[in-house]
């Protein structure tokens, strides 16, 4: 074949098979979906409003069969104490599954603080759970294919197929996961997902009377939980490791980890 | 190919098709890439629909009502109208027909919660009405002197 | 209890869910596997380098690359919360996970070494097959043994010279394509590590290389330590019998003892060279740039682990067997002693980074100190404790005895 021909030939070669090709592109309706799915679950803490009474805890361990006495919980809520010396302590006893009945704060290994009412500049709550990132690096790195990103935004754990390696909960940056005493697999919080495709909120949504936990729903511009996070100064965790948290914070400081 | 140094290819080839083999019988049918591509979306669809699957456990205050509504109506004009009646008495499961009655928690442990005083600048919890557990009637049941039900500091 | 909490105490402000997850199995498995990489890359040395002196040693690292195999596993059955899943990596690997390259890696790794020591023993096979079948009477484990042997020969009975220089040519270019691939089976296991920017420790892309640098280094001291055993065992049944024509005397093994032992050693203070250097470079670095993490860092590098770093494995597993082996005139005496050593230290370097990188919190305000489960009451205690690690050390010895009965390390007559 002469060297003309053959270039000819692979040129229309290339051009044909690239028409075929982008059509897949064009076509397929899955990943359109997924690119701009019409549900996104998002949650909304507002840390001025956690009284860190704890009732979120107990209602999502009741509610999700969480062993009540283990010391692993999908949810829990922080306490940060700033000190006129520029001090700040920060626990979260028992995940705060008992709320805070008392102001020393848990050291670990049996030792508490006590501060003192006049040394307190700031002190209040961070509840914390799964953020549900839209970059989950949890995903990333599991070597099975048990743990994914449902369509709706949710990182969900398959029960059935995890291995227990634990590489998952290594990779998480906001030690949200961990192993379930009783399944013996990885496990998380998962935004209730059978109370909110039933039309409910997540229990610990429910449970708090001060509505310092909100659910709500990104692709839904007039979602009030969405009004919020468009309108409002609102923040993330841990934003600098790129993995797109989905949780919002109203209140956080530069002492909140 | 007739050269013995193939051999040792094959035997690996053939391990190679066992686990091939295999997978036709142990991966599950729905196994595979779904809408959130392959770094995010590799699993078994038929896993989403067992998340959805179990019945809640509580089921808010608007169930109580239905039949408890002489505890609702005086909780709801107090400052406790915003606590869920099953964050003190335990999710609803069942109720009526199982469990036939809820627990009713009477210790100082779940009042002290909200009403264990915290100084905390910007927190809501000061302005949450609040003792000190240590000297307020220690060892006794909040509830033998509040009715948390119908809380009222005036009336006492 | 929950997972971890058995041997975690938590100090200061440290989250619910944060326990030591990867204990005493996950320190075992990376060092496992290097001393897999590091003996096969010595072999290598000699199949593809052709660094003739290296013969004698060069057998024997394939044989006990091949025994140190299957240990690689055990680590990681012992480990797992679902054991029986474990397959699960082979039949649905998610390649963005590193720990799924493990089932590709170590599938093609163990095979090219199965491959390399059929080619190198199949005369050994074919010869036992004809010699055996010669035998009008035979009992039955001579019987069983000339079963195994005839399936282990895979019907490739040519003994002819152009079948053995084949094989000798398969074997050069298996030894060629499993260095990269022994290097790569050790390499991703420090990518395990490097890649997870959640924790602060471990996240830097020189892991991979760091970890394969001091696997190539425990590897080559294993087979020193090993060589060494074996040939002090030879030299003791020499001495025994009466020498019979064609087996070297003790006179003979200590001179190509010794002289193998120097040899190698050169390389291994080679590599030593370049894992301490990657190490050292990663602590500066950190220490320069400072980042959020570092205070928490400094913290356990210099505070907490600073007798498990700096004093057990720069101090006894580096400098020390350092000078030992560079100090003139080098014994085999010191030579075992500088290797046991080295091996320690790169088993520090293991502690040091799985449970170092798990001593402090996310919050980098808090720290968890780990308590190895010493006396096992329970599988818990036995599978993530020191009687599970023990086990796996033991191991590969064990494998190694059976293996040498069909793969007899030390042989006269061979091809190349």
């Amino acid at each position: 074949m002469k060297r003309r021909d053959f270039l000819k030939h692979s040129i229309f070669a290339i051009a044909g098979a690239g028409v075929p090709l982008s059509a897949l592109q064009l076509v397929d309706p899955k990943e359109l979906f997924a690119a701009r799915p019409e549900l996104r679950w998002i949650f909304l803490v507002d840390t001025y409003k956690c009284v860190g009474c704890g009732f979120c805890v107990k209602a999502c361990k009741t509610e999700n069969d969480t062993p009540y006495d283990a010391n692993v919980t999908r949810t829990w809520v922080e306490r940060y104490v700033m000190t006129q010396e520029g001090k700040t302590y920060a626990d979260s006893p028992k995940g705060a599954r008992d709320g805070f009945t008392t102001s020393k704060i848990d050291l670990g290994r049996g030792n508490y603080r006590e501060i003192k009412e006049g040394e307190i500049e700031q002190g209040f709550f961070v509840p914390k759970l799964c953020n549900q990132c839209d970059n989950p690096p949890c995903v990333q790195v599991c070597p099975v294919g048990a743990t994914y990103k449902a369509p709706d935004g949710v990182v969900l754990v398959d029960r059935k197929w995890c291995i227990g390696c634990g590489y998952c909960i290594m990779g998480c940056p906001y030690g949200v996961r961990f192993f379930h005493p009783e399944h013996h697999v990885a496990e998380k919080c998962n935004f209730c997902y059978h109370r909110i495709h039933q039309g409910m909120k997540t229990a610990c949504v429910d449970a708090c009377p001060y509505g310092a936990r909100r659910i709500g729903n990104l692709r839904d511009p007039d979602d009030p939980v969405t009004r919020v996070v468009m309108t409002q100064r609102v923040g993330v965790l841990k934003d600098e490791f790129g993995t797109k948290p989905q949780a919002f914070y109203i209140g956080l400081n530069r002492e909140v980890r | 190919m007739k050269s013995h140094v193939w051999r040792p290819l094959w035997v690996f080839l053939a391990i190679v098709a066992v686990i091939l083999l295999a997978r036709v019988f142990l991966v599950p049918e729905d196994f595979g890439v779904h809408e959130t591509g392959y770094m995010y979306g590799w699993y078994r669809e038929g896993n989403v629909q067992e998340w959805k699957d179990p019945q809640p456990k509580y089921l808010g205050a608007v169930y109580c009502a239905e039949c408890h509504e002489e505890k609702t109506t005086g909780r709801d004009a107090s400052p406790h109208g915003a606590i869920q009646c099953e964050n003190c008495h335990g999710p609803a499961l069942g109720h009526p027909d199982d469990p036939p009655a809820l627990a009713i928690d009477r210790s100082r442990e779940l009042c002290l919660r909200c009403h264990a005083w915290l100084p905390y600048p910007t927190s809501g919890r000061m302005a949450i009405p609040g003792i000190d557990p240590q000297s307020h009637n220690p060892g006794e049941e909040c509830s033998s002197c509040h009715d948390p039900h119908h809380p009222n500091l005036e009336e006492m | 209890m929950v997972h971890g909490e058995l041997w975690t105490v938590k100090e200061f402000f440290v989250l619910p869910n944060e326990y030591i997850y990867w204990s005493i199995q996950i320190v075992m498995y990376p060092f496992m596997t290097g001393l897999v990489a590091g003996a096969f890359v010595l072999s290598s040395l000699y199949h593809v380098f052709g660094v003739k002196q290296l013969r004698e040693i060069a057998r024997f690292a394939l044989v006990f690359s091949f025994a140190l195999l299957p240990v690689a596993m055990m680590p990681l059955m012992l480990h797992l919360q679902q054991p029986l899943r474990g397959i699960n990596v082979l039949l649905t690997p998610h390649f963005t996970s590193a720990i799924a390259a493990f089932g590709i890696v170590f599938m093609t790794y163990g095979s090219i070494v199965a491959a390399e020591l059929w080619f190198v023993y199949r005369r050994h096979f074919v010869e036992t097959v004809n010699e055996l079948r010669a035998r009008p009477v035979r009992g039955t484990g001579e019987n069983l043994r000339l079963r195994l042997f005839a399936l282990l020969s895979l019907g490739a009975m040519d003994l002819s010279e152009e079948a053995l220089a084949k094989d000798h040519k398969a074997v050069t270019l298996l030894a060629g394509i499993g260095i990269p691939v022994a290097c790569f089976l050790h390499g991703y296991a420090g990518f395990i590590f490097g890649s997870v920017k959640a924790n602060a420790l471990w996240m830097t892309p020189l892991m991979p290389v760091i970890f394969i640098m001091s696997a190539v280094v425990s590897g080559i001291a294993l087979c020193i330590l090993c060589y060494i055993v074996t040939m002090e065992l030879r030299k003791i049944l020499a001495r025994r019998r009466k020498a019979s024509p064609g087996a070297p005397t003790a006179e003979e093994l200590k001179g190509v003892e010794t002289h193998e032992v120097r040899l190698t050693s050169r390389y291994l203070l080679l590599f030593m060279v370049f894992a301490l250097t990657l190490e050292l470079l990663d602590i500066i670095f950190r220490g320069y740039t400072a980042e959020k993490s570092w205070d928490i860092l400094r913290e356990v590098i210099y505070g907490l682990d600073f007798t498990k770093i700096f004093i057990l494995q720069y101090g006894v597993g580096n400098l020390l067997p350092f000078f030992l082996f560079l100090l003139p005139g080098l014994t085999v005496r010191r030579a075992a002693l500088a290797s046991i050593l080295v091996i320690y230290g790169v088993f520090m370097m293991r502690w040091n980074v799985v449970i170092g990188g798990q001593a402090f919190s996310l919050t980098f305000s808090g720290f968890m100190h780990y308590h190895l489960p010493i006396i096992p009451h329970d599988w818990e205690t036995f599978r993530e404790g020191l009687a599970g690690a023990l086990l796996v050390m033991a191991t590969p010895f064990a494998l190694f005895w059976g293996l040498n009965k069909i793969f007899p390390v030390f042989l006269q007559e061979e091809g190349h």
